[in-house]
């Protein structure tokens, strides 16, 4: 099947920007951020322009139609995860919602409790458990990985005990790439009578999520990775646990009725949603969906794999560097999203990549918020590429020419 | 532009890395780090009557941080905790203003990192040793 990623980055204004020293712009660094395509600057535009007002409260024509491009995006986002819109609760991306689970359901949490995430989490989804720890006194376990950055299931049973109340691990690693086995996430949790949250943010951009057929209790996602705004994101929860949920913030929009001494909590998902919301945000993030639902995603997959075993190649084909130049994260291209790190020894990831910026090349290199991670595999940090729909062979012809360039100078 | 950032006098204070190396028992040690990119610089000194005698550092960083450390591990020895800081400050400077005012001894090898002066997402790995230097500073008995 062909796919015509010209097309679809000609979708993209960001490309009619030239990158450092006039290059053309190769960004590799949709891990990070995705580029917005002009459904999503136009939506967000026109809502600004023609329905901008605050939600819910005022009955003029500007409020009802805010009102209305809110909670139509809360219905897309519902469709997008075949959830109830009444189980979707806007948050400013997917650490305030990580967040939001930790300070909310972790309230029901009691000392000796646990709660196990696992070592290749991003700081979002660790950080917030730590600090619910400190406060509450629950036990922070954490599912080892495998050489390849997996999520190593055979530790599963023993890590994933009685105490367990909850088990927060990535869907998509930010680092490896990797997939993880969900199923077998949700039965040993399951097993213990824990719930379960998925970490989204780098599945979310692939396609619809079926978060009933996951069996899972909640996912959180952040719109900038999949063409949407910054500063929106979402935690879906099952309704029935969300019911039993205290708020997080507290504030306008979230209540039922303040007196000076009492406050009546609205219903989930108004409840979680204290102040005004980002409603342009939240409408982008519905435009976004539009935009990837209108994709053919078996094709993107092929041309995104295809462009995937371009890298993997390519990086074991790589000479120079002080020792052997690898992969970090599964080698093969089975159960693994297009995001590729790799290590040079002798060349610092910062290095690499400001070089690379000089043949236009965004690359992404660091610790990408998972230190915990690179200690395990005794590394200082790693070298990026991610991909989107938008990435094509030049991008990939670019990155190697880059990796040429910085391992003849660095090392 | 990164030609003139990873320019010759830089990859050679890196690679020659002065001053790399623990010391033992030192008068004071500090570890500094990056939350950017999670880089890390140890740094050990030995002070007498308020001057530095020896300096140790433990590098994992970039190319600008190795050769940041190995700019210390060439000058440091003999300044005082005061003229440290003056050389951050001027450093500081030199990078947000384009300022270039640095004392000698420091002045040559300081001027080399006038390139990174347009990626301030770089500042602070040239930055990170003199952050570690002056916190073991601060923290010795002298």
């Amino acid at each position: 099947m062909t796919f015509d990623s010209a097309a679809i980055r000609g979708q993209f204004p960001i490309f009619q920007v030239a990158a450092t020293g006039g290059s053309e712009l190769h960004y590799l660094d949709s891990a990070a951020t995705a580029q917005t395509p002009n459904a999503v600057i136009e939506a967000v535009r026109f809502h600004d322009a023609s329905a901008r007002g605050n939600i819910k409260r005022g009955v003029h024509f500007m409020a009802e139609r805010a009102t209305e491009a809110y909670e139509g995006a809360r219905e897309k986002v519902a469709g997008y995860l075949n959830a109830s819109p009444s189980e979707i609760v806007f948050t400013s991306g997917t650490t305030a919602a990580i967040n939001l689970v930790a300070a909310s359901f972790g309230q029901g949490l009691s000392p000796g409790d646990e709660v196990v995430v696992s070592v290749l989490e991003h700081h979002s989804n660790i950080v917030p458990w730590q600090m619910l720890r400190d406060r509450a006194g629950i036990i922070l376990k954490y599912l080892a990985v495998t050489g390849d950055g997996r999520l190593d299931l055979d530790a599963l049973e023993a890590t994933v005990t009685d105490k367990c109340r909850l088990v927060a691990v990535t869907h998509v690693s930010n680092v490896t790439g990797a997939l993880t086995n969900v199923a077998a996430i949700v039965k040993a949790a399951r097993a213990v009578g824990a719930k379960v949250l998925l970490d989204g943010a780098q599945r979310a951009a692939h396609g619809p999520i079926d978060v009933a057929a996951l069996g899972v209790d909640f996912y959180a996602m952040s719109a900038h990775k999949m063409f949407g705004p910054s500063g929106v994101g979402v935690l879906w929860g099952r309704a029935e646990l969300l019911a039993d949920m205290p708020p997080f913030l507290g504030g306008g929009e979230m209540i039922r009725s303040v007196t000076k001494d009492v406050t009546t909590f609205a219903d989930p998902p108004a409840r979680f949603e204290a102040g005004t919301p980002p409603i342009a945000q939240a409408v982008g993030m519905s435009a976004a969906i539009d935009w990837i639902n209108g994709l053919n995603h078996a094709a993107v997959t092929t041309h995104l794999t295809r462009l995937s075993e371009r890298i993997l190649n390519g990086i074991a084909d790589l000479s120079g560097g002080n020792g052997a130049i690898r992969v970090v994260g599964p080698q093969g291209l089975q159960e693994r999203f297009p995001v590729i790190s790799f290590d040079i020894p002798g060349a610092h990831p910062h290095d690499i990549c400001q070089i690379l910026d000089s043949h236009g090349v965004a690359l992404r290199g660091g610790h990408h918020c998972a230190q915990v991670f690179m200690e395990a595999m005794e590394l200082g940090g790693t070298s990026r590429a991610s991909l989107g729909p938008y990435s094509d062979d030049s991008d990939v012809d670019a990155l190697f020419t880059g990796l040429e360039d910085a391992i003849s100078r660095l090392t | 532009m990164n030609d003139a950032l990873y320019h010759k006098a830089v990859m050679r204070m890196a690679a020659t890395s002065k001053g790399a190396g623990g010391l033992e028992n030192p008068d004071a040690s500090a570890t500094a780090d990056n939350p950017l990119c999670g880089d890390r610089v140890t740094m050990d000194v030995r002070i007498a009557d308020g001057v530095i005698t020896e300096i140790g550092h433990k590098v994992r960083g970039c190319v600008l941080c190795q050769a940041s450390a190995s700019t210390i591990g060439v000058h440091a020895v003999g300044q005082r905790p005061g003229d440290v800081k003056r050389v951050r400050g001027r450093i500081l400077g030199m990078l947000n203003n384009g300022a270039d005012e640095t004392p000698e001894p420091w002045t040559e090898d300081v001027s080399a990192f006038a390139p990174v002066a347009p990626h301030k997402s770089r500042h602070q790995c040239v930055l990170l040793p003199f952050d570690a230097l002056i916190e073991a500073l601060d923290g010795a008995k002298t």
